[in-house]
């Protein structure tokens, strides 16, 4: 697939980006990321947009060296599947840690970063990553 | 200015990035002496914006206060990473305070945060609002190899001011700003650095508005530098501060706890209110505090608080980051700071 530049992409996916509003499954009580109408745990509908507790602990991880257009420079980073407090999970980029000192199980929080610039003087797209807890 | 309604900190957040790089670094690749121990770099992801976020986030958990009772998001900054989209707008949106609010951007050189924070009490003074966020933060940009390459740090301090006195941690009592037209440092339109008059940037710059705000202060209030338990000045570096505190005569041990430019370097519209939370951190209830920033083109806002019986029952996580350093070297920290430009 070609990707393109488009602000009004970056504008729709932005909200869901920028905070870790995921939904709440009203009978079952499971929590996931990003909201969505089913749960997947019991299949009841109408889950309710809550935001997520900030903190959780690497599930597990990947270490990127080709990235994507518009992440270029910034390899090799990683990738990792977050379980937050509560139970929601997360895929979301760690930073401000070396891919070499990433450990399954350590405890990360959310933080509010610059995604990628789709061009240099296009969109700056910004969102959710972790960084370990301090 | 008096502030004759109640209005004050109800919450407040600091961030500084966790990188570093020591003077003697830089020293050992443009050869002349550095003024500051070691200073912050952002991680390749931050921006002004970012860290502005951070800090404001902090700001509104410390207060307790919910996102859509937020009235005002006022973002200081000379380094936004847009030159035309503001930067105010996506800190509201990731905070969840949108769409009604006031929110915009300042720029004043260093100076922007201190001013947002005066703007922001009014509005809630007034009874216009009832919290507002005071942010400032910044990216500082300096040429490589310039002066200010050796101190230009990264950072950003968010205040969230609200006019509910069971709330508050500190209390704003008096304001005083000191401006003229002074041409001691610039950026042209098109130019990725500031350009600055050198010595110049000192006498009839920095201490001519930092002296004269403060004493204004104290003259306007009727009170005097022993009135005080801390000061913070703008600090570009840690000699200026110190020799401003001795031209008004605070002693060393007031002006000490918030001068942090040794460790993190000149963040500009962050500098004196990373020390003011800095301050607050540590302060004890009915402790006075004075807060003066300076920007350059040139001004200074000085700002008075007594802090209330609550103070130090919620702190920042300032000690933590300060305390987490990862060292870079020059190379590294060119290509953090994008100094590198590789497409
Ligand atoms: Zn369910």
């Amino acid at each position: 697939m070609v990707w393109v530049e488009s602000a009004p992409r970056a504008w729709r996916e932005g909200t869901r980006r920028y905070r870790l509003i995921g939904g709440k499954c009203p009978s079952c009580g499971g929590l996931v990321y990003p909201h969505r109408q089913v749960c997947p745990y019991c299949g009841r509908e109408g889950l309710e947009a809550v935001a997520l507790p900030r903190r959780g602990r690497v599930v597990t991880y990947a270490v990127v060296r080709n990235p994507p257009r518009g992440f270029e420079g910034r390899e090799p980073y990683v990738i990792a599947v977050v379980e937050l407090e509560g139970g929601a999970r997360v895929l979301a980029q760690l930073t401000d840690v070396r891919p070499e000192d990433v450990r399954v199980g350590m405890e990360v929080e959310a933080v509010f970063r610059r995604y990628r610039e789709q061009s240099p003087s296009g969109v700056i797209e910004y969102g959710v990553k972790f960084r370990p807890a301090i | 200015m008096k502030f004759t309604a109640t209005v004050g900190v109800a919450g407040y957040g600091a961030y500084v990035p966790a990188f570093r790089i020591k003077g003697e670094e830089i020293s050992r690749v443009w050869g002349d002496a550095a003024p500051v121990r070691e200073k912050s770099v952002p991680g390749p992801d931050e921006d002004s914006l970012t860290m502005a976020y951070e800090a404001a986030r902090e700001a509104l958990e410390m207060a307790g206060v919910r996102p859509e009772e937020v009235g005002a998001v006022l973002v200081g900054s000379e380094s936004p990473p847009y030159a035309v989209k503001p930067s105010a707008t996506v800190v509201a949106e990731a905070l969840g305070v949108t769409p009604r609010v006031v929110a915009a951007d300042l720029e004043f050189a260093c100076r922007a945060g201190t001013t947002a924070m005066i703007l922001v009490a009014g509005l809630v003074a007034s009874g216009a609002i009832r919290h507002g966020l005071a942010i400032g933060a910044d990216n500082a940009q300096a040429r490589p190899g310039d002066e200010l390459d050796y101190t230009a740090g990264a950072g950003a301090a968010a205040f969230l001011l609200s006019g509910d006195r069971s709330r508050l941690l500190a209390v704003l009592e008096h304001a005083y700003s000191f401006v003229t037209d002074t041409p001691d440092f610039w950026r042209r339109e098109g130019e990725s650095f500031p350009r600055h008059a050198h010595r110049f940037t000192g006498e009839p710059a920095y201490f001519r508005h930092v002296v004269s705000a403060a004493r204004g202060l104290m003259e306007e209030a009727g009170l005097k530098p022993s009135d005080f338990d801390y000061v913070v000045f703008h600090q570009p570096n840690v000699r200026f501060p110190l020799r401003a505190a001795q031209l008004l005569g605070f002693r060393e041990e007031q002006v000490k706890l918030g001068l942090l430019a040794g460790e993190i370097g000149n963040t500009y519209a962050a500098a004196s209110l990373i020390g003011l939370a800095r301050v607050l951190d540590h302060a004890k209830p009915g402790q006075r505090i004075l807060v003066v920033s300076f920007g350059s083109g040139a001004g200074s806002d000085a700002i008075s608080l007594v802090t209330t019986e609550v103070v130090g029952s919620r702190k920042s996580s300032l000690e933590r980051l300060l305390a987490r350093r990862a060292y870079v070297d020059y190379a590294l920290y060119a290509k953090q700071k994008a100094l590198l430009r590789v497409a």
